[in-house]
């Protein structure tokens, strides 16, 4: 038996293991304050830069609405319609100036596409170039946009998903836009979250995947029943269809996901395409909610294989919101972030961070979640998020939105939720047996996070210190530079909120470069081109998106911060037609126009 | 979780010789334990991806068991047997959701510790693994959670683990405290249901979550951290649900663990109380 004095060391140890995490938050405490606390007045100095929130001042006075669906949901209403604020970055009229397209979704609600007027002014051109009131009963209303040149006639048309009729706008000669879905085959209805532009066969020839999110059948204003819920909170498999429209060059698109592999039912929320093998064909990730992340290996554009397991993204299932690739650790290659839950007490999903394993590559390509390692795990209740350089250090740095349902801030429906997202599939399928939300919060009012990548390996948070202060249901963001000066301005998208515009400040000591891609042999919009940038013996690889984070889409330009640099050695660029080109000591603190050789 | 369905809990008088099959699916079999909740997590595992990641839950397990053989053998001077640790390892590798390592190990490590520590009368109270799990939620609220989720798409997995169970218990013993415990639930879940206006299957929706497998089977039916007679522990398994009850009308998310932690170990130390009572009395 125990003697009196091991008795007395072995409860000294207990009362040690009940400290532990006293002492484990002490000390990351302590490092948090380290590094924000010695001039959080002066974040451009600390951090390099610093943000102002310019929407209302620069024109952009834009309030996301939700639809009000089928009157049997409306118990749970918040939760279910609490999508279709997001945001896309598309230069339209060719006039060298980002502008913005914010969607909106309640019924008879408008869209707006703000065009940018120089000098930090933004007009609302929407309603006058056709592509403003796209929300109705009949329609279906706006979840997000992707922009993409897909008859490359030199201008980006839009393609606009709902949970209704999706749409496709030609866009004619930056004067106005013309609905062509009729005669695109597009299908009469998806309820789909996600959608982007990419090459996936590289005929140079823009192709569209869209993700569905509730089944494609259903009419969520006109329901039969109740049973319109996920069968699962984890493996739910009761989703939309995907759709992969090949674009067969006369306007028309044949769908091909199930003939190409894509045969997925999850719930869909966000997909990005990239290079992630270096073959020179984009593979496809989806973010799903109610279940695992799903990879697409690309087998030379005849064929995607489904790896998520195999790579090891597909392993723990969460509940993916965001899907946006970076080159987070300059070493020429692209990590995946995904967005989930993490609730005090009650759920802790964590993000994850996929980063490519050392020693893989190919094939055999595997991915571990480094999340928690670079300290970019716990979101919130995370929405959607981008990878950019926003102090011009060199290194991508992570905006994050996040905030689900902000209603009474003294009442949760974090207990309700819990209770019949753990139940059988037979409950938790059925919106009739969900609790009433009686205008209760669910993860409301959380503060975002900017992390920025100290190049060592780890992300400092500092939204707060950098002036990103709101507390808005965000669920888009997107990143451009609206004034052609170097730096990346972020727009936000929330849900019931306000649309936001971060005006960047950046110091100027950082070097920084930029590059409009124009395609010839590949499709116009350069979509899918690599940019592989060496400069002070390190190097950094970006790649031009039709669509990333949460319905979102950042400019097509790449930019890259250089730090103090003196110079660039050379620029690599990979066109999706597998031609490369190579700009030797391109000029630093400029945007370069580089046209398909 | 615990000391398991270990062996100490009756041993019947054998009038004939066991079969073999008889033999396994008894309460002398102290590896019956063991090998139901390794199915459990197997079924999960297979057909859910039940786990968090298998290198967390092997965190789980080997922390717990090199605690119990230090422990033990610092303790008692001999190695102790593994099949409690083994239960409480498996157990927190299941039931603790966190993206760090940390947490696994921790819970681990006090769950086996505070069997050696709070002890009352030679015993321990609490089912270690109950007690790691709530005492690490309240005081690592920030980086835990609990699995809450539910087993896949089709019922047949929750069948496999109920019909397991409901013969493993029953053989060894233990299966009136389950059963007791599960009809309660439900009908303090229809009793909820009523009070709240949620209707009957939203408030009995967690019961059909693995934790509760977990929980029904394991946790409340731990010899060691059990009452004797029969009547106290359908008693005792009552009170646990209708603590669980009080606690989720104010919507306390971890109730059954903590309605356990409240209950368990109150039992246990009034019928320590109760029978040195009685031995007291006899000596007089």
């Amino acid at each position: 038996m125990q003697s009196r004095t091991s008795r007395i060391l072995l409860t000294i140890f207990f009362l040690g293991l009940l400290a532990t995490p006293w002492i484990i938050r002490r000390l990351s405490a302590d490092k948090e304050l380290a590094s924000t606390a010695s001039n959080s007045s002066s974040a451009l100095a600390q951090y390099g830069f610093s943000f102002h929130e310019a929407g209302k001042a620069s024109g952009i006075d834009f309030t996301h609405s939700a639809p009000t669906l089928d009157p049997k949901l409306a118990h749970i209403m918040p939760q279910i319609a609490s999508m279709g604020a997001a945001v896309s970055i598309v230069d339209f009229n060719r006039d060298g100036l980002q502008d913005i397209y914010l969607t909106n979704s309640g019924e008879g609600s408008r869209n707006a596409l703000y065009r940018n007027r120089g000098g930090g002014r933004f007009e609302d051109v929407a309603l006058a170039l056709g592509i403003g009131e796209l929300n109705s009963r009949a329609s279906g209303v706006s979840m997000g946009a992707v922009w993409g040149d897909y008859d490359n006639d030199g201008y980006e048309d839009l393609f606009l998903y709902r949970w209704g009729r999706p749409e496709l706008f030609h866009n004619e000669a930056g004067n106005g836009f013309t609905s062509v879905s009729d005669k695109s085959g597009l299908p009469r209805w998806i309820n789909a979250n996600s959608a982007i532009w990419f090459d996936y066969d590289r005929d140079g020839k823009l192709d569209l995947f869209v993700g569905g999110y509730f089944d494609e059948k259903l009419d969520l204003w006109n329901l039969e029943g109740t049973k319109i819920m996920p069968e699962s909170f984890e493996y739910a498999q009761n989703g939309g269809r995907k759709y992969l429209f090949h674009n067969l060059g006369d306007g028309k698109f044949e769908e091909v996901a199930e003939k190409l592999g894509i045969r997925s039912r999850r719930w869909a929320l966000a997909a990005v395409a990239g290079d992630l093998r270096g073959t020179g064909y984009p593979d496809l990730f989806i973010a799903n909610d109610y279940g695992v992340s799903e990879l697409f290996f690309n087998s030379g554009g005849k064929e995607f294989r489904e790896v998520g397991a195999r790579t090891g993204i597909g392993f723990a299932p969460k509940s993916g919101m965001n899907a946006s690739v970076g080159d987070v650790l300059n070493r020429g290659n692209f990590a995946v972030y995904v967005s989930n839950i993490s609730e005090e007490r009650v759920l802790i999903q964590g993000n994850n961070l996929w980063v490519p394993r050392d020693g893989t590559s190919g094939e055999e390509l595997k991915f571990d979640n480094m999340a928690g390692i670079l300290g970019v795990e716990i979101g919130g209740w995370s929405w959607g998020a981008q990878f950019g350089d926003l102090n011009n250090d060199g290194f991508q740095d992570i905006y994050l939105v996040n905030g689900y349902i902000s209603a009474d801030r003294n009442r949760s429906y974090w207990y309700d939720y819990s209770k019949v997202t753990g139940g059988n599939t037979t409950i938790i399928s059925d919106a009739k047996n969900w609790p009433p939300m009686d205008g209760r919060s669910l993860s409301g009012y959380q503060q975002k996070k900017v992390w920025i990548n100290d190049g060592a390996g780890r992300f400092i948070e500092v939204a707060q210190f950098t002036g990103v202060t709101d507390v808005y249901d965000g669920r888009s963001v997107a990143l451009a530079d609206f004034s052609n000066s170097g730096k990346l301005d972020v727009v936000v998208a929330n849900q019931k909120g306000p649309a936001l515009l971060y005006v960047n400040s950046v110091k100027p000591d950082n070097k920084w470069i930029g590059f409009d891609l124009e395609g010839t042999q590949s499709n116009r919009s350069a979509i899918g081109a690599q940019v592989r940038i060496f400069w002070n013996g390190q190097q950094q690889a970006q790649e031009v998106s039709g669509g990333s984070g949460f319905s979102a889409q950042n400019q097509r330009r790449i930019h890259f911060g250089l730090g103090q640099a003196t110079g660039v050695d050379r620029v690599e660029i990979r066109w999706p037609s597998g031609k490369t080109q190579t700009v030797r000591e391109p000029e630093t603190n400029k945007i370069h126009k580089v046209k398909e050789d | 979780m615990p000391a398991s369905l270990t062996p100490d809990a009756v041993s019947p008088p054998k009038p004939k010789p066991a079969s073999p099959v008889s033999r396994f699916f008894s309460s002398e079999n102290r590896y019956l334990p063991p090998m139901l909740i390794t199915a459990i997590l197997l079924v999960g595992q297979v057909s859910s991806g039940l786990l968090e990641s298998f290198s967390r839950t092997a965190l789980a397990i080997v922390v717990a068991i090199l605690f119990e053989l230090v422990l033990g053998r610092l303790s008692y001077g001999r190695f102790p047997n593994l099949a409690s640790a083994y239960i409480t390892g498996i157990s927190v590798g299941i039931l603790i959701r966190s993206p760090a390592f940390w947490p696994y190990a921790l819970c681990s490590a006090i769950s086996i510790v505070s069997k050696y520590v709070i002890r009352w009368k030679g015993r321990h109270l609490w089912n270690p693994s109950n007690f790691g799990i709530a005492v690490l939620l309240l005081l690592a609220p920030e980086a835990v959670s609990t699995l809450s989720i539910q087993w896949g798409n089709d019922m047949l997995p929750l069948l496999v683990v109920w019909t397991l169970g409901a013969v493993i218990t029953w053989r060894v013993k233990r299966f009136h405290i389950t059963a007791t415990y599960v009809a309660s639930f439900l009908a303090f879940a229809a009793l909820r249901g009523l009070i709240t206006g949620h209707g009957f299957l939203a408030e009995a929706s967690p019961i059909t979550g693995p934790m509760y497998q977990l929980f029904i089977f394991f946790m409340i039916t731990d010899p060691r951290t059990t009452v004797s007679s029969k009547w106290a522990q359908c008693l005792v398994a009552f009170l646990i649900a209708a603590t669980e009850m009080v606690l989720r009308l104010n919507e306390n998310i971890h109730a059954p663990y903590y309605a356990l932690t409240i209950v368990g170990p109150a039992a246990m130390a009034i019928q320590l109380w109760w029978t040195a009572k009685g031995s007291q009395k006899a000596i007089v």
